[in-house]
């Protein structure tokens, strides 16, 4: 431990968002390693600025919106010098000098001084009753004004600007938005969700004047008019100017840091002088400056790993998305939605509803999107333009959002603020909206991993993703929840599944301490997620030569059977294809009765299930249903699980192929494989369906002529129909496709990622390009499976029954009588 | 005063695992960390009494199998932002043998 005396200094200059959420994250990493002291001009903690529109509106209050008290920065040990500006860094001797002349020494320096918001050079522009909108003093001279006044004018027609204009407005004064262009918002609409949006903004009483040009504020002892380029004049008692910010850079630049529209920092938020660290709006990376918390939130978790002397992560730029907090105007803009002669575009308007959207693609990627009046699958298209989902085999339904994809589960007629707080947000966890609202509130979260810690809400199956993400969104009132673009495979790191496998490839890792050790994992021994994740990759790798690792099994593939809500366990025996035997089942009584199990119940795969067995007795029961021949059904395994058939041919009147003999011989092949996420089969002997094939993750429909082949269907927590494949003549045909199509999900899926989410990512047609047309590279795929299960297909029942394998799993280590 | 009982080899407990001691007042899991720690903990989950002895172990932590708590081996603190905690007993390794202190839960609370 470093003590006081020893400690590094960190001096941050800027008491705002972005240079403290930097700090927070430090202390997360490293919360011993710097003595830290904060300055700041403004005399309050830190605020979240993004809410100062619903403070001027009378929908919050200032303390509402304070995210670190001062008491914050007193029980983490941090000087806190509120109402101080820094006029001077002195980087030859590492000082930065205050206004009062004072000196403090640093190591290393964070700038993190914002921006300012641009006053347009024009006469009378220092004229009292002339402001701009950033920080709290401006909303309470605003709000003072709103009292004493009648009459505002507000300059730019642009986020900030209506947001404003929509606050004054509803402190009642008369409100004329002034804008350059003839489109709000130009930079985040396209003119026709711009005509939309004034639209409804004048049925509430704003008035525009636009195109228009202010030559010059009016007025000898405060404002009393606006001018325009047209000769034009309009009364005025206060007038708000939002036409843009930019970025706050003197100090950086006084002290010779490059700088061009902000300060330049690398991708490791550097600016020249390496001591020197810069974050916010204030920084320039790879030539984008941003004015949204998002990026800003991004640059601060890369700063913080830094400056933790944790540096791996890099900030490598982000895309963004908008959200006008206009309570009860719906708008949302993401990403580039100029047209070009490379992009399509996909529009639906509906003039009644007042909905209007504007999906742009580009090489099959979703590249932008403009929402308004229904924008309930903003975070959805959001998040596809970010993963740059192939979203071409939903292109003609996309426009009409998730819910009609069967995709999250989100339903658009289902707004979040339209629900009561009683209503259920989460089904896996039982969270209602109201529960997640007060969490957000009281424990002032930001974003979606704050509330699935604090409320486990969306923690489970992350179907409830999309609304959790609404319900933040409608809390909060800006969208700065998004996640960062590539998704880390979980807390210890901030590596990508995809960045994991390939790494493991590349580098040929082969344990997992060797894949934590080289991506320099940030715990020790990861977690509960990414060591089955890690154990997964290594062991679909590496067949035959990677030891699987017990200890990073969840319990139930540990020890091969399902743990229930007792801590007892559920046994299932595989019954190939779902068909069994006399003396299988009375074996299966048999066992029933012996070990008192208490309920005996058939499953949805066709199959029985033994419940509520105690864990000593696991391996007895396993070897006497080892005895009647029967093995391990994997109902626990994140690996094949079923495979439902119909009687098909061999019985039925409609059959048209020998459904159930193809359902088995699928089964014998494939058993024992492990897959990213629980794999079930489905095999009907016609297209009447039976076997309900077309809901699984693969499914064959029989038919006269041969087999039609499906996938990623799914029916649990998510219901969707497969796609289909392709079809094939024979037996062999469709054996080879369908273990050459689990081959690739193997090598390519997420860890817990469904064959359908996969599909989704990476698209139908890639696949089927892999796994179809190419049959090179099909019949390698078939080939690397077959390798791998010479390992895999061993009865993990008969070598813990009869072989005592794991033997210490299942009895006590000492039974204790104690006095 | 503390009486300590041997209750088997180090290397009867997998590392980054665990075992169960029995007790007539319910099950003790006894754990073992990669660098051969021993931790003993009542084998309850403070949230709804999963049995913390099947779950996967990392660093000084375990997570609960039923709906992933995450517990603190040598406190039996739930970590934030969950909140319960679990009973702990002494525990020790010597020459290669695990000593357990059973601590009454009544004596304690
Ligand atoms: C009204 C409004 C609405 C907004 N709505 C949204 C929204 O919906 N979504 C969204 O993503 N973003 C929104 N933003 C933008 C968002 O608030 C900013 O991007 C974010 O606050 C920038 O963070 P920062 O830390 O870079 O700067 P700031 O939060 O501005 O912090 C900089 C701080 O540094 C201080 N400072 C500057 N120079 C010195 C010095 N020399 N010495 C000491 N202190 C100094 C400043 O006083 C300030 O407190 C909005 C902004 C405003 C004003
Ligand atoms: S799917 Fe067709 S073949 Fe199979 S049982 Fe139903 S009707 Fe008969
Ligand atoms: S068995 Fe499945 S559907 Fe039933 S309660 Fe458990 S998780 Fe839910
Ligand atoms: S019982 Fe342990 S997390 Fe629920």
């Amino acid at each position: 431990m470093l003590d006081k005396v020893t400690k590094q200094k960190l001096v941050v200059i800027g008491n705002g968002m972005a240079g403290i959420r930097t700090v927070e994250a430090l202390l997360e990493r490293a919360p011993d390693l710097y003595d830290i002291t904060v300055f700041g001009s403004e005399p309050y903690g830190n605020y979240n600025r993004i809410l100062l529109s619903p403070v001027l509106a009378g929908e919050k209050t200032v303390d509402d919106i304070m995210l670190n008290t001062v008491d914050w920065y007193e029980d983490n040990n941090i000087t806190l010098r509120k109402g101080e500006t820094i006029n001077m860094i002195d980087r030859r001797t590492c000082e930065v000098v205050t206004e009062a002349g004072e000196r403090v020494p640093y190591d290393r320096l964070l700038i993190a001084t914002g921006s300012n918001p641009i006053m347009l050079p024009l006469p009378g522009k220092d004229l009292p009753g002339v402001i701009g909108f950033r920080d709290i003093y401006d909303v309470d001279r605003m709000i003072k004004a709103s009292t004493d006044y009648r009459n505002a004018v507000v300059i730019g027609g642009g986020l900030l600007g209506l947001e404003a204009a929509n606050g004054l407005m509803k402190r009642g004064m008369n409100v004329t938005v002034v804008h350059l262009l003839d489109t709000l918002m130009e930079r985040q609409l396209d003119p026709v969700a711009g005509g939309l949006l004034r639209k409804s903004l004048e049925e509430r009483g704003m008035v525009f004047k636009m195109p228009a040009q202010t030559q010059a504020i009016l007025g000898e002892d405060r404002v009393t008019g606006v001018r325009f380029g047209d000769g034009t004049e309009l009364a005025a008692d206060l007038v708000v100017m939002a036409v843009g910010i930019r970025p706050n850079f003197e100090l950086a630049k006084k002290a010779g840091l490059y700088c061009e529209r902000g300060v330049v920092v690398s991708d490791t938020m550097q600016t020249y002088d390496g001591r020197i660290y810069a974050v916010g709006e204030c920084v320039q990376h790879r030539r984008q400056t941003y004015g949204l918390v998002a990026p800003l939130f991004d640059q601060a978790k890369v700063c913080a790993n830094h400056l933790a002397m944790k540096g791996f992560a890099t900030y490598d730029g982000s895309v963004t998305s908008t959200k006008l907090k206009v309570t009860g105007i719906d708008l949302f803009s993401a990403g580039d939605f100029a047209p070009g002669p490379d992009k399509e575009e996909i529009v639906l308007q509906d003039a009644n509803r007042g909905v209007y959207k504007r999906i742009i693609l580009k090489d099959k990627k979703i590249v932008g999107a403009v929402l308004y009046g229904d924008t309930i699958d903003g975070p959805w298209y959001f998040q596809h333009l970010r993963d740059g989902t192939d979203v071409s085999h939903m292109r003609e339904r996309l426009v009409f959002g998730a819910a009609n994809l069967g995709d999250g589960g989100v339903s658009g007629q289902n707004s979040v603020a339209a629900m009561s707080d009683e209503t259920e947000i989460c089904g896996c966890n039982g969270v209602c909206k109201g529960a997640i609202v007060k969490a957000i509130s009281e424990k002032k979260l930001f974003t979606l991993d704050d509330v699935r810690a604090h409320t486990k809400a969306s923690s489970s199956c992350g179907s409830c993703t999309g609304l959790v993400e609404q319900v933040l969104a409608f809390t909060l009132g800006g969208d700065y929840s998004a996640a960062p673009k590539v998704k880390p495979l979980c807390k210890c790191t901030d590596h990508s599944h995809d960045d994991v496998r390939r790494v493991i490839v590349e580098q040929q890792l082969k344990t997992i301490p060797a894949v934590m050790r080289f991506m320099e994992w940030k715990t020790l021994n990861g977690c509960h997620s990414c060591r089955p994740a890690l154990n997964y990759y290594l062991l679909a790798t590496w067949p035959g030569e990677y030891r699987d690792d017990q200890q990073s099994r969840f319990i139930n593939e540990r020890v091969h059977a399902n743990i229930q809500k007792d801590g007892t366990y559920s046994v299932v025996p595989r019954m190939w294809g779902g068909v069994t035997t006399p003396s299988e089942l009375r074996a299966i009584a048999d066992v029933a009765e012996k070990f008192n199990i208490p309920t005996v119940k058939v499953t949805g795969g066709q199959r029985i299930d033994l419940l509520g067995v105690k864990k000593e007795d696991l391996p007895a029961v396993w070897a006497d249903l080892n005895d009647a021949g029967m093995v391990s059904g994997h109902a626990y395994a994140k690996g094949l699980r079923t495979v439902k058939t119909c009687v098909g041919s061999e019985w039925c009147r409609f059959g048209t192929q020998d459904s159930t003999g193809l359902g088995v011989k699928l089964e014998k092949f494939m058993w024992g494989s492990w897959t990213p996420a629980k794999v079930k089969l489905g095999v009907s002997g016609c297209p009447r369906n039976c076997a309900e094939a077309t809901c699984k993750d693969v499914g064959v429909v029989c038919v006269d002529s041969g087999y039609e082949i499906h996938f990623a269907g799914a029916a649990g927590l998510h219901i969707k129909g497969t796609e289909f494949l392709t079809k094939v003549e024979t037996e062999d045909e469709t054996l080879e496709v369908i273990v050459a199509l689990t081959q690739l999900y193997r090598e390519e899926g997420w860890y817990l990622e469904r064959m359908y989410k996969w599909c989704d990512r990476v698209g139908l047609e890639q696949i089927r390009k892999r796994v179809v047309d190419d049959v090179a590279n099909r019949k390698a795929l078939f080939g690397r499976f077959a390798h791998s299960q010479q390992f895999a297909q061993t009865d993990p029942w008969a070598e813990r029954a009869s072989r005592g394998v794991d033997r210490n799993e299942f009895a006590p280590l000492a039974e204790l009588e104690l006095a | 005063m503390t009486s300590w009982i041997e209750i088997g080899a180090l290397d009867d407990i997998p590392r980054l695992g665990s075992r169960v001691v029995r007790t007539p007042g319910g099950n003790i899991a006894v754990f073992r960390t990669e660098s051969d720690e021993v931790f003993a903990l009542d084998d309850r989950c403070p949230h709804k009494g999963g049995p913390l002895s099947q779950g996967i172990v990392h660093n000084k932590r375990v997570t609960c199998p039923l709906h992933n708590f995450v517990i603190e081996l040598a406190s039996g603190q739930a970590v934030a932002p969950d909140e319960g905690c679990t009973h702990t007993h002494p525990a020790k390794v010597e020459n290669g043998i695990v000593w357990l202190s059973v601590r009454q839960a009544a004596a304690v609370s």
